[in-house]
């Protein structure tokens, strides 16, 4: 008993020497690993203290939706999401913090959307949800505000390498009639205001968020589809095997960040 | 740095020894040609220059001014403070530009907006006199510049204002 708490003792002391080395204690709380900040610190204390409460939080009401769809018998099979998950803030803790995620059978990464609607056809006989509107939208909030709080750790190596790396060149990749990567903005550029709004880090943790731009929630591939209008360059499309690509290496960007979905953003 | 500088300046004198055509090889005939010089051949500029107006007309500062706020036109205040104090929320990306045009001379600047990436190649300042050799650009703006010859002019005019 002493023993053990002679251990955690020295364990605790370890870490907070190393919290004083990297200079960073506390400043944004667990929102910043090392120097990677979540997009929560760059905006402002107002639209922060939204997203901190659920009651004000508009995305909220997706969980909800998402929660009632989760038992909803659908499909040939005569079954639901709950038949074969049973509790999903037990089954399902911990799915977001790791897609996109590499699937054998389709020999590339699959995201929670895909895996989502390829439970809906091949699980369920049923017919796949579309992309951005309201179910999917719906049940991607749901699967992954299970693991909200917990760290982001996609993983980038063994199988799944070649596609971020696929992720990673199109990060850095100009584009456009303006000419630039997504670094140009995102990595030269946090914390600098661009008219009047602030530069993040562009990564991939919170999503489906709330924007209040939107009026609504969108998924993280309706935000990189503005990215690449905004520098007039032609979007891909929603689920492309580039934008989850994408996903991979702006999950990999956001690596020990907890999830925030649903996030609340500008 | 000074190694950088050498480097930047062996490429213009490339450049310029090529008659230029190599940035504007596509839909050249949309685009005026210029001539881009550098410090070695007129040591009173601090950085390379375009002397010559694009369209041989002097640019009209007012016009200038209101392409520089149109944010499908110049959109400057995306990234940078600006003497426009009737517009709110100016970028901070980019220096401040008043009194850009003491620090400028009015062929720099005509060179700053034509393409940035002359003076660096890693800036995140669009061309605004370009239309070739981008990465898959939406189709509404292919072949296309993102200022006309004459807006160029025109907010080289407006930018000499600010002293
Ligand atoms: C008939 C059983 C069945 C039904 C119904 C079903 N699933 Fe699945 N689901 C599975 C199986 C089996 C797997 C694991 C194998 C795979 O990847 O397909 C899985 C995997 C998943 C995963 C990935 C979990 C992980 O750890 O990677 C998610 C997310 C998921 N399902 C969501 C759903 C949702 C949402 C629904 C309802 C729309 C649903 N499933 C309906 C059987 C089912
Ligand atoms: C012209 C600058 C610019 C470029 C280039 C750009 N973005 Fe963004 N991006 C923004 C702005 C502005 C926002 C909203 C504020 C913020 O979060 O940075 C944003 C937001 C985001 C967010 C949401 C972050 C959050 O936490 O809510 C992600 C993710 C993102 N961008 C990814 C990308 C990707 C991927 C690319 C390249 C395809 C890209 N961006 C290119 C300006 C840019
Ligand atoms: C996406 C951001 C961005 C936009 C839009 C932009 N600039 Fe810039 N600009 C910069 C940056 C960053 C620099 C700093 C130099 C560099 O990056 O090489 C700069 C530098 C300059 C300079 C040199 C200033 C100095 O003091 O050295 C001038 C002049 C200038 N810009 C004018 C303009 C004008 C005029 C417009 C609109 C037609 C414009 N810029 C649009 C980012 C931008």
């Amino acid at each position: 008993m002493a023993c053990k708490f002679i251990v955690f003792s020295i364990g605790l002391a370890l870490a907070l020497g190393i919290v004083h080395e990297t200079g960073h204690a506390g400043e944004w709380g667990k929102y910043q690993v090392e120097d990677r900040r979540s997009g929560y610190t760059y905006r402002t204390k107002e639209t922060r203290a939204m997203q901190d409460d659920d009651f004000q939080n508009p995305g909220m009401a997706l969980v909800d939706e998402g929660e009632a769809l989760w038992s909803m018998v659908d499909g040939k099979a005569g079954k639901s999401c709950a038949s074969c998950h049973q509790d999903a803030s037990v089954t399902m803790r911990g799915v977001g913090a790791v897609y996109p995620k590499f699937d054998i059978g389709l020999g590339k990464l699959k995201n929670i959307e895909q895996q989502i609607n390829t439970c809906r056809t091949g699980q369920m006989q049923a017919t796949p949800w579309k992309w951005e509107k309201g179910q999917l939208l719906a049940m991607t909030v749901y699967v992954r505000h299970q693991s909200r709080g917990m760290p982001m750790n996609v993983k980038v190596d063994g199988s799944a390498a070649p596609f971020f790396e696929k992720g990673k060149a199109f990060y850095n990749e100009r584009r456009g009639q303006l000419d630039m990567s997504c670094g140009s903005c995102h990595e030269a550029y946090p914390g600098t205001r661009i008219r009047a709004d602030m530069l993040s880090q562009g990564q991939g943790h919170s999503f489906p968020t709330y924007r209040l731009k939107w009026q609504k929630v969108g998924s993280l591939h309706r935000r990189f589809r503005g990215c690449n209008k905004q520098v007039r360059s032609k979007p891909y499309k929603y689920g492309s095997d580039e934008y989850v690509n994408l996903e991979l290496y702006a999950g990999w960007r956001a690596r020990g960040l907890p999830i925030e979905t649903p996030a609340l953003r500008n | 740095m000074t190694h950088k500088f050498v480097l930047v300046t062996a490429f213009l004198v490339a450049l310029v020894a090529h008659g230029f055509s190599i940035a504007n090889a596509v839909e050249s005939s949309k685009i005026v040609q210029y001539v881009v010089v550098d410090e070695d051949s007129l040591p009173s500029l601090n950085v390379p220059a375009i002397l010559q107006s694009l369209t041989g007309k002097k640019g009209d500062p007012a016009n200038g001014r209101k392409v520089v706020i149109n944010r499908k036109k110049g959109n400057c205040l995306a990234c940078h403070v600006m003497p426009i104090s009737e517009q709110p929320y100016h970028g901070e990306v980019g220096p401040e530009l008043n009194g850009v045009a003491s620090r400028y001379q009015e062929g720099e600047l005509r060179l700053l907006l034509v393409n940035a990436k002359f003076i660096n190649e890693d800036t995140i300042m669009p061309a605004f006199y370009r239309n070739s050799g981008f990465n898959r650009v939406h189709k509404k703006f292919k072949g296309k510049t993102i200022l006309s010859a004459q807006q160029v002019e025109d907010v080289v005019a407006y930018l000499m204002t600010l002293k």
